[in-house]
């Protein structure tokens, strides 16, 4: 595995608002079919570092390359649009808050981006969005509107919205950390079911649980830094950093209360 | 002289054609001024520097001054630099302007309220700026602004009568010409303004219709 090349590859990672350092020089390696989950406290800069690698927040210095394409090339504006949309295509992210377009049916939703940029038919699309609603358990809520679901069942529409594209790499970002207890398992059993695909993920999460039994590898991130990364056995249960147990201590009592 | 209602069946039929006219001119600006309203709003908000002061000026033009000149100056100005346009269509013109002028500032807001994550969502699937907007921004802004540009085209079904000004034979003028030949000016205008209202109740009924049917979409 050390010497395969790597699928993404994320080197050097800066990103600073203003004076303030939110990534400090980050790097990350993920391989085809691997699942990688980030964890650390809020405002260690898990977002920030997940919305760099499709450029939705572009990063200040560093590179992040998606097999032999680097993402974040400085282009001419016009090319660098084209560039990042068809990057894009590639990279399916999910959101805390689902943001489903609510104008739109479950099916609409799923069709739209496969139809505008993949030319598909309406016949073609239909039957894709069938398919992906189906594997994500929605097909009975097809003709529904956002409005008429569950946050469960929202998130679930997200992410049969973004396989549609076929994305080779999957992001998300706290998936199910809007959602009521009860309905956090059925979103984490559709992601369970990707990892058995050999989807590539990388996944910002706070449920240690979900993190250790799908990930392959876990970063800890404090502060801009990766302050702790290895095999979930190791991160979870023998931590060898002083802040990696803390923080996992503090979690952990914290979920319980 | 009393009140002689017996008048109206002999010219009930002006009247009522001036009623179509009136219903023509507000349809026609009403359709004007929503895809105006849009397009100066996407245009306000999104355009480089250059193409949004000209239409910047131009909406400073149409705000601060009053319709009826607009009216007079599209159908009796144009005409002196060679632009000869129908009363009938510069009366749809003005008036669709004016209000689009209106609706663009609703517009704006309402496009400017929708949700950042909806923008994050769709580039994220790889859709462009522009197809973003197209596609998830606008109708969103559109669905959230249908309640006050309901209001904005009530309020031109109204100013729809000063299109009277240039001849266009609408309502109002064609109740003008009743009164001219019978002298009955109360009771052309209860009727006129009884015509209006129906007119008025009819848009407000699909208006809420429309509203219902959105309601979902939220
Ligand atoms: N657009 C922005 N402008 C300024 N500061 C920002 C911006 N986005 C993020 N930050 C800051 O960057 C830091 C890292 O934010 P980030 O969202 O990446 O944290 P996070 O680890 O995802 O936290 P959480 O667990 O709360 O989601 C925070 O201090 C945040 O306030
Ligand atoms: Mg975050």
């Amino acid at each position: 595995m050390t010497n395969q090349k790597p699928f993404i590859d994320i080197r050097h990672a800066q990103k600073s608002f203003g004076s303030l350092n939110v990534l400090r020089d980050i790097s990350l390696q993920v391989q085809r079919g691997q699942i990688v989950a980030i964890i650390g406290p809020s405002g260690s800069g898990k977002s920030t570092l997940l919305r760099a690698i499709n450029d939705l927040d572009p990063l200040t210095g560093g590179e992040v390359w998606l097999e032999d394409k680097q993402i974040n090339k400085s282009l001419p504006h016009r090319q660098y649009e084209q560039h990042i949309n068809e990057v894009r295509q590639e990279i399916g992210m999910v959101f805390q808050h689902f943001n489903l377009f609510p104008h739109l049916k479950v099916r609409e939703n799923v069709t739209m981006a496969p139809k505008m940029l993949k030319g598909l038919s309406d016949a073609e699309a239909n039957a894709l969005a069938e398919e992906q609603l189906t594997k994500v358990g929605m097909i009975e809520r097809i003709d529904y509107y956002p409005s008429q679901l569950s946050g469960g069942q929202k998130q679930r529409v997200a992410i049969a919205r973004a396989l549609a594209m076929k994305p080779k790499v999957m992001l998300f970002d706290e998936a199910t950390s809007a959602l009521d207890p009860e309905l956090v398992e059925e979103v984490n059993l559709v992601m369970k079911k990707l990892a058995e695909e050999h989807m590539t993920m990388i996944i910002v999460t706070h449920e240690m649980g979900f993190a250790e039994s799908v990930c392959d590898r876990v970063l800890f991130m404090d502060q801009g830094v990766v302050v702790e990364e290895g095999p979930p056995e190791v991160i979870f249960r023998n931590p060898k950093n002083e802040r990696t147990r803390n923080f996992l201590r503090k979690h952990l009592a914290g979920q319980k209360g | 002289m009393g009140l002689d209602f017996s008048v109206i069946p002999k010219y009930l039929d002006i009247v009522l054609i001036g009623a179509l006219w009136t219903i023509a001119i507000t349809v026609g600006a009403a359709v004007v001024s929503f895809f105006g309203g849009i397009l100066l709003a996407v245009i306000a908000l999104y355009a480089p520097a250059v193409v949004r002061w000209p239409f910047r000026v131009f909406s400073f033009l149409f705000m601060g001054t009053p319709l009826l000149l607009q009216l007079f100056l599209i159908y009796f100005g144009l005409v002196q630099i060679g632009i000869d346009v129908p009363a009938f269509v510069a009366g749809v013109v003005g008036l669709g302007l004016h209000f689009a002028v209106y609706n663009s500032e609703l517009f704006q807001t309402s496009i400017l309220a929708v949700d950042k994550g909806q923008v994050e969502a769709a580039r994220t699937l790889g859709l462009s700026r522009m197809q973003a907007l197209r596609k998830v921004v606008v109708p969103q802004a559109i669905r959230d602004v249908i309640p006050p540009i309901g209001n904005n085209m009530i309020a031109l079904l109204k100013d729809s009568a000063l299109v009277s000004v240039i001849g266009v034979s609408e309502l109002t003028l064609s109740a003008q010409r009743a009164i001219g030949s019978t002298y009955r000016p109360f009771e052309f205008y209860v009727l006129v303004a009884v015509l209006y209202y129906i007119i008025n109740l009819v848009m407000e009924t699909v208006l809420r219709h429309v509203e219902r049917r959105i309601q979902v979409s939220r």
